[in-house]
């Protein structure tokens, strides 16, 4: 009987540390087994149990797009007892990844219209996925403008600068890349709050979505903008977080009302959030 | 379906013959208080019981289970990588079940089988066991199931329903599995006249004696948010001291949390049960804790029963009307009030 809770082993390809802080690494992981590579089919906006023999596993969103083959990545932030151990693993070592789990951004839904990337922190690891995903040769065309507004709170607390900077460079999306504050004179993009420069850039809300991922704080700002740009709750997405364990909707722990957020979320509308109890 | 019958001394040989067959289980008293084991001989069945304390969820879902087992040995080829641990799934038969605590797997099969997961523990565990259920004649004054979808002589979770005539057990088949088991025994007696409507008429005084203690339809009509943002979840909190007792004990709370365990070279990943009465149940690992505070607590646990678990499978509630958690709870906190406020307290704005 095919188990769920059971990870595939992977290999760990190469750990990038991410931010000047040291507290974000990325990790590139490859399967051992060519069929669990097969096997494991995802799509933008869904995570992963990245599973550590001995000390457990969490929930990770998975930051590369399924066209990208041979390997997967994600972005971690050092809080607890795994991800500090996972922080000093080093490539070659053996750890597990469980899923894909959850469900993902709307992409039948977001074909033909426009979408709004709004991102903040390290919450930007799915995003990505979903660019990376947009920007494919064979998917540009099923969408049409794409606009990211992106912020963290210093330039070097940004997320894949290297590609940020790749497409800063393409003019088949609009990058808005801003930071709270810099004392760096060649800064050469935006200063101010992401709810702030999403309002001054204005992106129009016709025959668009937009997909919103950050802090509390930021989400909280920038709701009333993405209203008063004319963004119903219908067309607002966002992606939420929950203490996980089985991540397959059995153990019973991260339900907000009738919805478990590992298996009927983590992508909810607007919309939907406003049926169900305030407890996230 | 058939029925046979038992006298009450021939029953020992019945539950021998059934152990030469199969892994039995049935209550055995352990200290104060009765409890499902297996048993090592018939004698120690013990059917004058009205309910187990602990409720026999632990049959299909383990107290703590062990997942996956790995070994961390430097230079081992399958260093940290989780391997599946050998179950012991030969046939068995739970004995002297009551019908409510059937009806709960029932109701927690929808959780733990869906069209997308299966668990495969809960899943092998349900497919390698008949349940043979004992019919309460006499249930008790914290007993409700008749209001909870259930009854004493509830036979929709069982195989067989055993029903005590005082000299002897009816057997009625209720499943093919069931009709098998009794069709292989031997030592079963053809009834003798009037049991059949014996057993009927003590169905009906047992459910005289329960009566219909709430009304949760109302309950149905309310959106989930009016329920959530109700008052009266601060009175009903007032008294909780977040034991968890009655998750524990309750045969419907199957959450459970998993854990990674090492000795030397080796570990396991093992599961436990969890409650949702505990901070910990949903604390971030970055600190944010969206069930902070008691009040929230307590109202997922009365939420989940009453009300989403309803919304989210269209019919049934989480919860079978065994009285466990209103026997033990130390503050004397009765799920029955809980359902009958959620039912008629006006939660409108005023
Ligand atoms: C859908 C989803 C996607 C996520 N994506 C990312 C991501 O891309 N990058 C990232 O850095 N973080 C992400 N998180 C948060 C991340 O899962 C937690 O920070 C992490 O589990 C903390 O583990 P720990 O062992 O270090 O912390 P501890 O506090 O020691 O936690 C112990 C255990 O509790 C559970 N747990 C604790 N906090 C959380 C939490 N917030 N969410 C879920 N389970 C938790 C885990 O099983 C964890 O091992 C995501 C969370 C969810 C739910
Ligand atoms: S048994 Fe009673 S006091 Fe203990 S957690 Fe349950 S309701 Fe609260
Ligand atoms: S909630 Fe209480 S009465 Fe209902 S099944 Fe659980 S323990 Fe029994
Ligand atoms: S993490 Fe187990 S139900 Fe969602």
């Amino acid at each position: 009987m095919n188990n769920p809770y059971l990870p595939y082993p992977v290999k760990i390809d190469s750990v990038v540390t991410e931010t000047e802080d040291r507290n974000l690494k990325t990790f590139k992981l490859v399967f051992l087994n060519p069929d669990d590579e097969a096997g494991f089919n995802y799509t933008p906006g869904q995570f992963a149990e990245l599973s550590i023999a001995g000390l457990g596993e969490i929930p990770i969103g998975i930051a590369t797009s399924p066209t990208e083959k041979g390997y997967i990545m994600f972005t971690v932030n050092k809080v607890g007892k795994v991800t500090n151990h996972l922080h000093n693993m080093q490539a070659g070592e053996i750890m597990g990844v469980r899923g894909p789990l959850g469900n993902w951004y709307p992409w039948d839904v977001l074909e033909g219209k426009n979408v709004v990337i709004i991102g903040g922190g390290f919450a930007f690891t799915t995003l990505r996925s979903s660019i990376v995903y947009m920007l494919d040769s064979a998917n540009r065309s099923r969408f049409g403008d794409i606009t990211v507004v992106y912020g963290a709170r210093s330039p070097g607390l940004l997320l894949y600068k290297e590609e940020l900077a790749a497409w800063e460079q393409r003019d088949d999306i609009n990058m808005h890349i801003t930071v709270d504050g810099t004392d760096d004179p060649n800064w050469k993009y935006n200063i101010g709050f992401v709810p702030a420069i999403t309002k001054e850039k204005a992106p129009s809300s016709e025959n668009a979505y937009a997909i919103v991922c950050g802090p509390p704080i930021m989400i909280k700002f920038t709701l009333p903008v993405l209203t008063d740009l004319g963004f119903p709750a219908e067309r607002i997405i966002t992606s939420l977080e929950m203490r996980m364990k089985c991540g397959i909707g059995i153990c019973g722990r991260c339900n907000i009302g009738t919805e478990y957020v590992c298996k009927d979320g983590p992508v909810f509308t607007l919309e939907q959030l406003s049926r169900l109890p305030n407890e996230y | 379906m058939s029925e046979t019958y038992v006298s009450k001394e021939k029953l020992p040989g019945i539950v021998e013959q059934l152990m030469g067959t199969h892994r039995v289980f049935g209550p055995i008293l352990k200290g104060q208080y009765h409890q499902f084991a297996l048993l090592e001989e018939s004698a120690d069945l013990d059917l004058a019981f009205r309910n187990t304390r602990l409720s026999p969820k632990a049959l299909f879902h383990p107290h703590s289970e062990r997942m996956f087992e790995f070994t961390l040995e430097k230079g081992n080829p399958d260093a940290g990588i989780l391997k599946e641990v050998p179950k012991d799934y030969r046939s068995r038969i739970v004995l002297g079940i009551r019908p409510c605590d059937a009806y709960a797997f029932k109701l927690d099969d929808r959780n733990f089988i869906t069209d997308q997961f299966k668990d495969p523990w809960w899943v092998q565990r349900r497919e390698s066991t008949t349940l043979v259920g004992l019919a309460c004649n006499d249930p008790c004054s914290t007993c409700f199931c008749t209001s909870a979808g259930s009854g004493p002589f509830d036979t929709s979770s069982l195989d067989v329903l055993l029903v005590d005539l005082g000299e002897g057990y009816l057997l009625q088949a209720v499943t093919h599995k069931g009709e098998q088991l009794m069709g292989d025994l031997a030592g079963g007696e053809s009834v003798p006249e009037h049991c059949t409507e014996q057993a009927a008429a003590l169905k009906q005084s047992a459910e005289a004696q329960l009566g219909i203690q709430f009304n949760l339809d109302p309950v149905k009509q309310k959106s989930m948010v009016e329920l959530f943002d109700a008052p009266f979840w601060e009175d009903v909190q007032f008294s909780c001291i977040n034991c968890g007792t009655c998750t524990f004990l309750c045969p419907t709370c199957w959450c459970f949390d998993i854990q990674d365990e090492v000795y030397q070279s080796r570990g396991e990943r093992i599961r436990i049960w969890d409650s949702c009465m505990f901070p910990l149940f949903t604390l971030h690992g970055a600190g944010h804790n969206p069930r902070d505070q008691k009040l929230k607590r307590v109202r997922q646990r009365f939420m989940h029963k009453l009300k989403y678990y309803p919304d989210k499978y269209a019919d049934g509630i989480a919860c079978v009307g065994c009285g466990r958690c209103v026997q033990h709870c130390p503050v004397n906190i009765d799920i029955r009030q809980v359902a009958r406020l959620m039912a008629e307290s006006c939660v409108c704005p005023v």
